[in-house]
This record gives C-alpha cells, sequence and structure tokens, in this order.
C-alpha cells in the first residue's frame, strides 16, 4: 500500500539478533518463549529480555522427526528441531527455555528439550476457576524465583509493576493497529498484518516498538484507503500461523479476498487483556491476565466464542477460516463449536487442516475458492 | 447464444456446449495433459455441432485441470459448477455427494442451487475412484465390471480403509477362497461408508443425488444408500454434471 512502509518491521528480527549479541556481551540475560501464557513482564521486570522463539519453518522438522513422532503439530516439531540442530540464534542466546503445559505434545516435548538447554516449564491449569487461579498463582511466584535465582537478581514489586504498565501499554498499541481493519476496505492486507505481528516479539526494546506501532498507525491513518482490497472479508482463526507458515493467508490473498483479521495467536487472541493495575498484589494481577486466554487448551474455553462473535461483527467479517494445525487435538475439536457458532451467524465456515508442507496447495486453494464464490459479492 | 462449460477432472474431461438453447456434450479421458484434453473437447463438441470457434461467447472451465487451460474465460470450482448443474437437472436435491477419481466431497444446496456449504476427502485414496480402481486389479477385474459383480448377499467386510492395506486384505479374503461377488460388495459398502460419514457430519438434507464417476457404480450406489438410510438419485449423465454447471455458469455469466 501506498505511504506504507513496513520495511521496519519486516527487518527487525535481523537488527535485533545484532542487539541480542550486544546485550549478551554485555553480561544481559535472555529467555527464550514460545507461548503467550509466557508471562513477559516477570522477565523484564529482572531487566531480561524475552524473546519469541518461532516454530515457523518446516526447514528442522526432519531433524525433529529424528526423535519426535512424525504425527505431531508442525508447530512442536520445528520448535524442537530449531533446538536440536542449534540454528536459531534467539534460542542459541536464551541463557533458558521458558514453557507450558499447554496441550500434551508440547509439555512432553519440553521433557526432551531439557537436554539441549534447561527449560522451566510452568504447570497450567486448564480453566478460570478459584483453585486453578491459586495454582497459576503459585506458579507466577516459582518463575519469580527461578529468574531471581537464575539471574542472581531480586525482583521489587515494583519493577513488576512497571513492566505491566509497559506490556500494557503495547498491547494497546497493537490492537489499535489491528483494529483499523475494521474499516472496508481494510487498511492491512493479511500478509502486512502478519508481518507486523511476528516481527514484534523479535522486538528486545518494547519501548521502542509501541513508538513504532503508534508511528505505523499514524502513517497509514494519513494515507487513502486502497480500493483494490475490496474483496471478500476473511477473518482466520485457529492455530498460531507466522512468517514462514502463511500459506493459507497469502492463497486467500491470491484469491483475491483479504484476511481483515486473526483471531490466533498471531493475531487478536490476547489483545484485548490487560493486567489490571487494582490489585494489590502484582503477581495476583498477572495470574487472572494470563489464565483469560482463550486458548483451546482451556476448557471450556466460552471467552473465545464471545471473542471471535465480536469480531466477525467488529470486522465486517464475510466468511471465517479455523486452520488447524495437523494433530492439533484441541483446536481440531474445538472446531466443532467454532463452526456451529460461524454458521448460527449466516456465514460460510470452512475448517483447514494442515501441516507446514506446500504438498497440499492445490486441495487449500479449491477449497478456499469454493468458499469465496459462496460470498461472491 | 452459444457458450461451453469443461470440467477436466483426474480421469475424465467433460464438455458440453449450449447453442440456443440446445445441449450436446462429449467425453474425452484425460491422459496426461489437462490442456490437450480441454482441446479434445473444444473440437469435439464444435465438430458435432458445425459450430464455428468465433460464434462461441464464452468459455467455463472446472476440475482439477482447470488452472492449466488458457482458453478459459473464466474458471470455477467443481463445487460451485456441481451444484449448478444439479439444481438445472433436480430442483428438488439438497445434498450432492460427488465421488471422482482422486477425491470425494459432499455439496449441500440451497433452493437456488446456491452452495451452503460442503465438505472434501482428498487426502488418500480411500473413498475414491482410485481406490476402487487399484482393487479392481487385484480382483483381475476392470472397474467398470465392478457395480455388477458384486454379491451384497455374500458381503465380505473390508475393515482397512488404506489402500495398502486393503489389498492385501482383499488378497486373503480370496486365497480364504472367500467368493469375488461378496469382497466386492465389501468393497462397495465401505467406500460407502466413507462418504455417508462425511456426509453425516455436515447434515444430510434430502432429497439426495450421486454424482461423478463412481455413481455409474450401482454397487456404491446400493451401498450410500444404506449407509445413509435414503433414496438416492443418480443422474442419468452423472459424470456430466460438473461441465453442465460450468456451461450454465457461462450462459449465465456466473
Ligand atoms: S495456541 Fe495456545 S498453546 Fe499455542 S501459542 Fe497460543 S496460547 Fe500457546
Ligand atoms: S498448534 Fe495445537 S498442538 Fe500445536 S502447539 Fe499449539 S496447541 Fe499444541
Amino acid at each position: 500500500m501506498a505511504g506504507i512502509d513496513l520495511e521496519s518491521f519486516a527487518s527487525i528480527r535481523e537488527a535485533n539478533i545484532m542487539k541480542l549479541k550486544e546485550f549478551k556481551q554485555n553480561g544481559g540475560k535472555v529467555v527464550g518463549r514460545y507461548c503467550t501464557y509466557t508471562p513477559n513482564e516477570l522477565i523484564l521486570a529482572a531487566g531480561a529480555i524475552p524473546v519469541g522463539l518461532c516454530g515457523t519453518s518446516e526447514k528442522p522438522i526432519p531433524a525433529a522427526e529424528e526423535v519426535l513422532p512424525r504425527n505431531l503439530c508442525p508447530l512442536i516439531k520445528s520448535s524442537y528441531g530449531f533446538a536440536a540442530t542449534d540454528t536459531c540464534p534467539f534460542f542459541y542466546f536464551s541463557d533458558f527455555i521458558l514453557g507450558e503445559t499447554t496441550c500434551d505434545g508440547k509439555k512432553k516435548m519440553f521433557e526432551l528439550m531439557q537436554e539441549i538447554k534447561p527449560v522451566h516449564v510452568m504447570q497450567l491449569p486448564y480453566a478460570d476457576y478459584e483453585h486453578a487461579l491459586d495454582m497459576w498463582t503459585e506458579e507466577l511466584r516459582r518463575l519469580r524465583k527461578r529468574i531471581e535465582d537464575e539471574f542472581g537478581v531480586k525482583i521489587s514489586d515494583d519493577d513488576i509493576w512497571k513492566a505491566t504498565d509497559l506490556v500494557n501499554r503495547e498491547t494497546v498499541a497493537l490492537k489499535a493497529l489491528c483494529d483499523l481493519n475494521q474499516s472496508d476496505p481494510p487498511y492491512l492486507s493479511g500478509i502486512d498484518l502478519l508481518t507486523v505481528m511476528w516481527a514484534r516479539s523479535f522486538n528486545c526494546d518494547h519501548e521502542e516498538l509501541i513508538s513504532m506501532l503508534q508511528e505505523l498507525e499514524k502513517q497509514i491513518l494519513a494515507s487513502p484507503a486502497d480500493p483494490a482490497k475490496s474483496g471478500a472479508r476473511i477473518l482466520l482463526t485457529g492455530c498460531p500461523v507466522g512468517t514462514g507458515t502463511e500459506k493459507v493467508i497469502k492463497l486467500v490473498e491470491e484469491l483475491g479476498a483479504s484476511v481483515v483479521a486473526m483471531e490466533n495467536c498471531s493475531g487478536y487472541k490476547t489483545l484485548e487483556l490487560q493486567t489490571e493495575q487494582s490489585f494489590n498484589d502484582p503477581i495476583v494481577a498477572l495470574a487472572h491476565k494470563y489464565l483469560n486466554i482463550p486458548c483451546s487448551c482451556m476448557s471450556p474455553n466460552p471467552y473465545r466464542m464471545e471473542l471471535l462473535d465480536r469480531m466477525i461483527d467488529d470486522f465486517q467479517t464475510d466468511a471465517v477460516i479455523d486452520l488447524t494445525w495437523q494433530a492439533c487435538h484441541t483446536y481440531n475439536i474445538e472446531a466443532f463449536e467454532v463452526g456451529k457458532l460461524v454458521k448460527s451467524k449466516g456465514l460460510p465456515y470452512l475448517h483447514l487442516e494442515s501441516d507446514y508442507s506446500n504438498s497440499d496447495l492445490e486441495s487449500l486453494k479449491v477449497r478456499i475458492e469454493a468458499m469465496l464464490e459462496m460470498v461472491e459479492k | 447464444m452459444i457458450v461451453i462449460g469443461i470440467d477436466i477432472g483426474s480421469v475424465s474431461a467433460k464438455g458440453y456446449i449450449i447453442s440456443n438453447g440446445s445441449h450436446h456434450r462429449t467425453i474425452v479421458p484425460t491422459g496426461w495433459s489437462p490442456r490437450d484434453a480441454g482441446q479434445a473437447i473444444i473440437d469435439q463438441l464444435l465438430d458435432a455441432t458445425r459450430i464455428e470457434r468465433d460464434q462461441v461467447e464464452r468459455i467455463y472451465v472446472t476440475g482439477y485441470g482447470r488452472v492449466a487451460f488458457e482458453q478459459a474465460d473464466k474458471t470455477i470450482t467443481e463445487i460451485k459448477c456441481h451444484a449448478r448443474g444439479i439444481a438445472e437437472l433436480y430442483p428438488e436435491i439438497r445434498t450432492i455427494i460427488d465421488i471422482g477419481g482422486q477425491d470425494s466431497k459432499v455439496i449441500r444446496i440451497g433452493e437456488m442451487g446456491q452452495v451452503l456449504d460442503f465438505a472434501m476427502n482428498d487426502k488418500c485414496a480411500a473413498g475414491t475412484g482410485r481406490f476402487l480402481q487399484v482393487m479392481a486389479t487385484v480382483l483381475g477385474l476392470d472397474v467398470s465390471e465392478l457395480g455388477g459383480a458384486e454379491e451384497p448377499g455374500q458381503m465380505q467386510m473390508i475393515s482397512s480403509m488404506c489402500t495398502v492395506f486393503a489389498e492385501s486384505e482383499i488378497i486373503g479374503s480370496l486365497a480364504r477362497g472367500n467368493p469375488k461377488g461378496g469382497i466386492i460388495a465389501g468393497l462397495h459398502q465401505s467406500v460407502g461408508k466413507r462418504v455417508a460419514a462425511m456426509a453425516r457430519r455436515m447434515g444430510v438434507r434430502e432429497q439426495v443425488a450421486f454424482t461423478g464417476g463412481v455413481a455409474i457404480n450401482q454397487g456404491v450406489k446400493r451401498a450410500v444408500a444404506k449407509e445413509l438410510g435414503t433414496r438416492i438419485i443418480v443422474p442419468e449423465a452423472c459424470q456430466y454434471t460438473g461441465a453442465l454447471g460450468a456451461a450454465l455458469l457461462a450462459l449465465e455469466k456466473g
């Protein structure tokens, strides 16, 4: 789109490898993380840097399959593969890895990853009820202690509050940017949206990221909307998507439609969640926020349906695509509920099951094309 | 107005020409070149109807080979074309089951022939024409002979849906002296089960039409009807519904 420059975002990953290297050389500490349940605030409060480890490339999967079963979610295989082949600089720089017991595949994979690098696994309860909250609060305290011991620092409550403020502001900035796409035609293509959302997890400096996001928002608002993007408006939901695994978004946009929003971990899933600063204890405040994440690992998971319901309206959605990575049982099963919701709103719903390879591009394309024919304007 | 609809499938290419209300159709094997097959369809249709190429207003193309065919004025998915074709032939149909050479699909359609929902299986050969083809070879028959050779009264159920395992299961079953007709009935039943499960998941509305090359096989039709517990209509020219739909959409500029 004219006037909008995503180059600064597209180059975040490269630029931050250098920054991290310097940071480490000066004695800085780094924590590698995979999932949105990771409380970045605690890492930031310790003066350390949380970095996103992606697991969105097909490349290290064959190496992973020497250890892991083939019939496993590609995200898990890719994550492990990068670690096993030592080909991810962010993994290399990490002092330890932070994992959570989200789905079965991941928690068992972390047991194996432990042999490559220290992994701290947080035990995640699967619902939002009282003793679940107590347990999760204790898990956050355990993590706080682990970080303090590991890095030889003291994390004060004040440090945590400061970090929550930073992360809250970043979330507001991200949400504002995503919300721009509620307009018709949308400002950002799905690929642009993904570029921004994916790159942000590699950025070390969160203040800088907030200014970048705000700057981008201003730029976008100042440039005219692109009438070429007037095709069908698609909401993407399901498993996380990243640069390298954007094939469904690409196909949708090659066929003339736009992915206007993504209800997944690379998109909007967590953007409504803020750490409430009214609690006395910042750890309790964090526990509340994170336990609200509408991941399919939660049981039941009503907030995801509420969020989808609202997003379908807010983003003037014409159809919903639900992407499940092969062997992801939780999203695969939850697809039934999502389908019911979408169809009850009178919209076409397409459930796709795929992996990171390109072998099914043609068959994905037929399905997407047929769905777009259903909403042809 | 004169229009052509072509459906280039994995096994055969089908064509329909509509010229001022009258129809003519043809079929050729796809072979290794979808482009040549499409060209052959056009040549044959024009030849048979004594129409010149430049009298043809529009050509719409569907099926797996659609992207390889440059003469298309528009390409449309098989799903929409089947729905349109069936709506023309049988307006009361609400569910279409289509089993072709390499995939099977279920399409739910509305009163105007519009697609309401669809499901598709193309991940493995099971439940497709390819599956039956492989099994026919094991039994020493041509795939077109399967329908007439089954004996449902002596049904030998096949438990494997995987083509490779089903093949060895049949060999074992033959070795044990089980009747061929019963084994064939079992094969049909397993294809029927598979596609019926897909249809039920989407919600079957009567009436149900069965299309695609495999619909010619009376045994699979019997099996699908039994699994779904409904009556099933097989259009007289069940292979041509996609091409007919493409031609009608070309006529309507849809
Ligand atoms: S989908 Fe669930 S498990 Fe996966 S990254 Fe998101 S929150 Fe974590
Ligand atoms: S996509 Fe599913 S299986 Fe894969 S890591 Fe996330 S929750 Fe687990």
